[in-house]
């Protein structure tokens, strides 16, 4: 087997982050805390997962946020006007599934870049989740009617919030079938050499779009789980740069943006040690105007110190042979 | 001519220029000792100017501005010289590619000119394009320019030169005066004596018709319609220039590009989309960019080995075990060298490299084996186990369709030898009788030389 030392490294850094803050502030081991940020790594867990998908192809979806805010506020509304919840769930899920392969035909049909296609899905999923709102912020109000939907997306298994439970669903499905499947040594196969991958007879096109399809289906289901997490959706600002989380993720679990890298492992390791930067900034007095930029630092020493290793551990074995 | 661009270096020898020996230790040194080489590539920039590509990197300046004006006047005059009638501000890439190929000369000869030397000049040229080009090399000549012409087209060679010098395989084959210019001369110049031409025996006749292609045309070359037939046990072997549209066929074949025309097996008709098509209905190619589409380097031998016959390996799940099992009955039944399964394909030798792409397909039971240039980069003895295997293949009913540019494979493994030129079927030889000579005929287009020579009809 492959060094896994990508997952290694950084499971180091996230100790070593929590260890240190947790001798500075007792604070981090306070249960509302843990729970908080439980939730917020289970739902940005699921979409990171969508999101390496499509990274291990070689592409990218930079749609994810202005989605979030639009099937977010076509949540609210669908729930507003009385829809049943489980019809208005599986609109919403399917909507997501469908954009995103929308945009596997873009990329492989039309042969377009996926930055390309997906930037215009950014600009444009805000743009129509401002124009139906007419920019009102949606929310979920008491909840009438569907009072046990809201339960249980914001509540809790035995202590353990609803999102995490989820994403412990989400991560051993798509450990399976990155993993375990044809289909993983299929999207492997394609992120390395889609021409060989192509001259090896598989379908490279449905392989690509399936990625994108099942990267908006778990887009969707976190755009719920964040709907109801926050309770006040606005068109404008709902999930802005949330893209960019799970990018940031992916990238920081291994994933190489060139494609044909990455494990469900490192995603989720990249996820937790994103929220609990994020947790920190707020515990330790941080400024949080500075949050952004402590992740930028995280991420870039992360990034480095991996191919730093890796031009290290090349020379080893170039001087061997 | 790479070494004389500065390139790359030469391991031993020295140039000589005007008596003096002078090294080109980087591209442009020779530039500046006034050797052009006009590339058969085209290298020009096609989102700039026709007057910005032939001042590239030399503009005029007015200040810190670029004197467009000063391009556009002399543009104008160097166009006129090399007879092309466009304004100096079209694009590059409005262009045919005959019109390229002139820019790139206006280009060489708008700087200082000793030597020029031209890489296939004509190959994408028209005749009419092509007579303007040798009364304008003939003009330069009588300006004291020398030129050295680099083409495979005869007739052009045979018109233009006072001096012809064959290589082959990287050495001086031969020299000829004007008066000793003829096709059979230069013919045999470029085949030379020393080929091995012991036969690899095969132990069965050729079996009914595996593979028919029908009036095949390829994106490449839209007006040549091909006919083709690949017969069970036969080794069927293609030869041709570099560019005469065999890779292009068989990509075509196996689905990869886009073709017009019909395809039968085993006499009935289908249509092979895809690759995935072809897999399907037991067609295989072993491309001849092995390195970029016929492996993934950076995976190990034992991934590359499953990749097209996972489905088969594994139910739903993937089966390490079955996989391993699999992967080191493939690597055996090949004399694969490696290391382990688990070893990263791009290590191994090109030899090894390609026995297992042919592996990967052996294991699948092929009807037809497309080989593209099977032996390239590879060693003697890799190359010898290849030849065997490849025989042993046929012997057992596979059609194999062996695409190759060297002569000696062609001449020892092929049943059938059919020649492109082209784009098109210039000739067909029994592999047995098949000589250097009519196969290199055949392949620069001299249909009718081969014919009178030999007394062979063609069919």
């Amino acid at each position: 087997m492959k060094p896994r030392s990508k997952e290694l490294g950084i499971l180091v850094i996230l100790i070593l982050l929590v260890v240190a803050s947790a001798l500075k502030n007792p604070n981090v081991y306070s249960g509302a805390n843990l729970q908080n940020t439980g939730r917020l790594i289970g739902i940005y867990g699921i979409f990171s997962l969508g999101m390496g998908l499509v990274i291990i192809t070689g592409g990218i979806d930079l749609s994810v946020g202005s989605l979030f805010a639009l099937l977010g506020v076509g949540l609210a509304m669908m729930l507003e006007k009385g829809i049943h919840p489980v019809l208005a769930l599986s609109i919403t899920m399917a909507g997501g599934a469908l954009v995103g392969w929308t945009h596997g035909l873009l990329v492989t049909r039309m042969k377009l870049q996926p930055f390309v296609v997906t930037l215009c899905g950014l600009l444009l999923y805000r743009g129509v989740a401002r124009t139906i709102t007419e920019d009102a912020t949606k929310g979920f109000g008491d909840a009438t009617g569907f009072e046990w939907l809201k339960a249980a997306a914001t509540g809790s298994v035995i202590g353990v919030p609803v999102p995490l439970v989820l994403l412990v669903g989400f991560a051993i499905v798509t450990y399976v079938l990155l993993h375990k499947s044809i289909y993983g040594r299929y999207l492997f196969a394609v992120g390395k050499n889609e021409e060989a991958a192509r001259y090896a007879g598989i379908n490279t096109r449905s392989v690509i779009t399936w990625a994108y399809i099942l990267c908006g289906f778990f887009a969707a289901v976190s755009a719920i789980l964040l709907a109801f997490y926050t309770n006040s959706i606005a068109a404008s600002t709902h999930g802005n740069f949330y893209e960019l989380y799970a990018v940031a993720a992916a990238v920081l679990g291994g994933c190489s943006l060139r494609g044909g890298e990455g494990t469900v492992f490192g995603i989720l390791l990249g996820t937790t040690l994103l929220q609990v930067i994020r947790n920190l900034v707020n515990l330790l007095r941080i400024p949080s105007q500075l949050e952004f930029a402590v992740m930028a630092i995280v991420i870039l020493i992360g990034v480095l110190a991996d191919t730093l290793l890796q031009r290290k551990s090349n020379k080893v074995k170039t001087t061997k042979v | 001519m790479k070494i004389i661009a500065g390139v790359y270096q030469p391991d031993e020898g020295q140039i000589l220029l005007n008596g003096k020996n002078v090294s080109f230790p980087n591209p442009g040194s020779s530039l500046d000792s006034g050797i052009r080489i006009v590339f058969q590539e085209l290298t020009g920039l096609e989102n700039l100017s026709i007057g910005a590509n032939l001042f590239l990197g030399r503009e005029p300046r007015k200040g810190f501005l670029i004197d467009s004006k000063k391009i556009n006047q002399d543009s104008e005059k160097i166009l006129t010289k090399v007879g092309l009638n466009r304004s100096a501000q079209t694009l590059l890439g409005e262009l045919s590619l005959a019109e390229r190929q002139l820019v790139e000369i206006g280009r060489a000869l708008s700087m200082k000119v000793q030597v020029l030397i031209l890489d296939e000049p004509t190959s994408s040229l028209t005749l009419e394009e092509s007579n303007r080009l040798l009364t304008l090399i003939q003009e330069l000549k009588s300006e004291g320019v020398s030129i050295v012409y680099i083409s495979h087209r005869l007739d052009e060679v045979q018109a233009i030169s006072d001096r012809v010098v064959a290589l082959r395989d990287g050495k001086n084959a031969g020299e000829l005066a004007k008066e000793a210019i003829t096709h059979e001369s230069m013919i045999k110049m470029m085949v030379g004596r020393e080929v091995d031409t012991s036969r690899i025996q095969r132990n069965a006749k050729s079996g009914p018709k595996a593979l028919e292609l029908i009036n095949i045309s390829t994106e490449r070359f839209p007006d040549c319609k091909v006919n083709l037939t690949i017969k069970q046990r036969e080794i069927l072997g293609m030869a041709g220039l570099v560019g005469a549209g065999r890779t292009e066929l068989a990509r075509a074949t196996f689905g990869v590009d886009t073709c017009t025309g019909e395809i039968a097996i085993d006499g009935k008709q289908t249509h092979l989309k895809s690759p995935h098509d072809a897999i399907q209905k037991g067609i295989f190619l072993a491309p001849e960019d092995r390195r970029n589409v016929g492996l993934t380097l950076t995976s190990t031998v034992s991934d590359n080995l499953t990749l097209p016959n996972l489905k088969t390996i594994n139910k739903w799940l993937t089966h390490r075990s079955k996989e391993e099992e699999y992967a080191n009955e493939g690597v055996t039944k090949m004399g694969v060298k490696t290391a382990s399964i688990d070893t990263i394909i791009g290590t191994l030798s090109g030899g090894n490299q390609q026995k297992v792409v042919l592996s990967r397909w052996l294991m699948m039971n092929p009807k037809v084996l497309i080989v593209d240039e099977p032996t390239r980069g590879i060693d003697v003895g890799a190359k010898a186990e290849i030849y065997h295997q490849l025989r042993t293949l046929a012997d057992q009913g596979i059609g194999i369709w062996m695409i190759s540019s060297d002569m000696e494979e062609i001449l020892r493994m092929s049943d059938r030898v059919v020649v492109m030129h082209e784009g098109k079927i210039s000739g067909e030889l029994d592999g047995e009788s098949a000589t250097e000579e009519q196969v290199m005929a055949l392949a620069v287009g001299n249909t009718n030389a081969t014919n009178q020579q030999n007394g062979v009809s063609q069919s």
